[in-house]
């Protein structure tokens, strides 16, 4: 998908092309990463102050519709919407309406009868929140908190947000990408943000069995050989081990991953000096990360959930502030 | 046509009047907080014409402002910054111009985010008058009546000065 793509923009954005939804990576181009990244800033010197609100979006509805459990996630959205002054309301539908047989169409409608002006979504389906920012009643935003294998823009946002912090740009990095890239959301959302915003490199490293095919396509080159993969890093992304992939046939065993894919100390060491270890969570220690790694100097881990909050509310604010500008077009228009 | 004023002698006002109002309500240690942009730079010169050493700080009032709802956000937002703790202090506020008020409305609603100041003492290079809301500037360097097709605007940071802009339409 190149950057000019205009279907997801033509969902995405405003005509003005402020974001009205957040759903992927795909179609947003540099000036609007970054100025994403540059709104999170200022919104992390907000949770340093002895308020940590604003009022952006009082008297607004959030909420928080997970189809799929995610408690780090849930609860950073929840936690940004808060800081944003607005009412929060969290629905775990793999609990709830959906088992009684409700329809999504259902679910959505009376939730908009509630009068919500943000959904904020987790599915396991691939292409979910799309669905649902296509059906939506105009002016209610959607954001994707992670969909299927596709997407998970906003912990890509919150990892591009760790990395400039830590060395200050993109240009001329070199950063990888470890372990189960096929189930991945997240390293999809990644490898797409650091080519849009002009890393030197990005490196996939993993065994073939857990890369998509054609993983090239997506921007990035790829290597079997850990220690060989460590060389010249700047930066190092451990992606989850997820436990359930391991009843396939696509690893002998965790041990044995651990073994050729797991970071420790060694391996870090073949890295530069500098390089951030960054990991989206929760973690399996021993899995594919040694302890001492997970909790050394060079591990950003805890910046990433702190970060977390501070880009969704970025995005949030964003969206929320694209439908009401177009809310105000549209009643200008009717009027004229 | 861009009319200049003379930046040095609306300072000079500024200057003398907040001594005078500092002096009146006995305030020996106030601390400078200036609204981006013009009131930064305001905060800067000002800050050392009153020999206050303490640093001055930086209010980005994006996340405060009231027609959020209906512009959206400001991209070019940029963190606000107050090296000093608010709480039971005496703070002069700047801005470069005030109009309906409401900047410094949103200013104020920041600033207590912060903690409770004891007091804030409102001052403004330019008064253009128009208010839509009741708040008015301690000390101002000069009240300033424009036509209607007219726009002020402070330049800097270095040199400072104020042009007058035909909007053109």
């Amino acid at each position: 998908m190149t950057a000019n793509d205009p279907s997801p923009n033509h969902l995405q954005l405003t005509r003005d092309g402020q974001l009205r939804h957040f759903l992927t990576l795909d179609g947003l181009g540099q000036p609007l990463l970054t100025d994403i990244l540059d709104t999170a800033d200022s919104f992390i010197e907000v949770g340093e102050r002895s308020i940590k609100k604003v009022p952006l979006l009082r008297g607004r509805t959030v909420v928080n519709l997970f189809f799929e459990s995610s408690t780090r996630t849930r609860s950073t959205f929840e936690l940004a919407a808060k800081r944003l002054s607005a009412d929060v309301l969290n629905l775990d539908i793999s609990t709830s309406a959906t088992s009684k047989g409700e329809s999504l169409s259902d679910t959505l409608l009376n939730l908009e009868a509630m009068a919500s002006d943000m959904f904020v979504v987790r599915h396991s389906q691939s292409g979910a929140p799309h669905f649902i920012a296509e059906s939506v009643t105009p002016g209610v935003a959607i954001i994707n908190a992670g969909d299927g294998r596709h997407a998970h823009p906003t912990q890509a946002m919150l990892d591009m947000l760790t990395i400039r912090q830590h060395k200050g740009r993109f240009e001329g990095l070199k950063v990888a990408i470890v372990g189960d890239v096929l189930h991945s959301r997240v390293a999809r959302s990644q490898i797409r943000a650091l080519n849009v915003l002009g890393a030197e490199e990005v490196r996939v490293i993993a065994p073939g069995t857990l890369l998509p095919r054609d993983v090239e396509d997506l921007g990035c080159t790829v290597e079997y050989d850990m220690a060989r993969g460590m060389k010249d890093l700047d930066v190092v992304i451990m992606l989850r081990l997820q436990k359930e992939r391991m009843e396939g046939a696509l690893l002998p065993s965790e041990r044995e991953f651990y073994r050729l894919y797991g970071l420790n100390q060694e391996k870090l060491g073949l890295a530069k000096p500098d390089c951030i270890v960054m990991h989206p969570g929760p973690i399996n220690r021993g899995v594919e990360i040694e302890s001492a790694v997970a909790d050394g100097p060079q591990s950003v881990i805890l910046n990433q959930v702190t970060n977390g909050i501070a880009i969704r509310m970025a995005v949030m604010s964003m969206a929320m502030g694209g439908q009401m500008a177009e809310r105000q077009q549209r009643q200008q228009e009717g009027r004229a | 046509m861009t009319a200049l004023l003379d930046i040095d002698q609306l300072l000079d006002t500024l200057e003398s009047g907040l001594r005078q109002i500092l002096q009146a309500r006995g305030v020996d240690d106030p601390v400078l907080i200036g609204i981006r942009t013009g009131g930064v730079w305001l905060a800067d010169v000002l800050g050392k014409r009153l020999g206050i050493a303490q640093p001055f700080g930086e209010l980005d009032i994006s996340f405060y402002r009231d027609d959020f709802s209906r512009i959206g956000l400001n991209p070019r937002v940029m963190p606000s910054s107050l090296p000093f703790d608010t709480e039971g202090r005496d703070i002069i506020l700047i801005d470069d111009v005030i109009m309906s008020g409401r900047t410094i409305r949103a200013a104020m609603n920041e600033i207590f985010d912060y903690g409770r100041p004891a007091s804030i003492i409102l001052a403004t290079l330019i008064d253009m008058g128009a208010r839509e809301l009741p708040i008015q500037p301690d000390v101002v360097g000069r009240a300033l009546t424009l036509e209607a097709h007219q726009r002020v605007k402070l330049r800097g940071p270095e040199p400072l000065r104020i042009e007058v802009q035909e909007s053109g339409q």
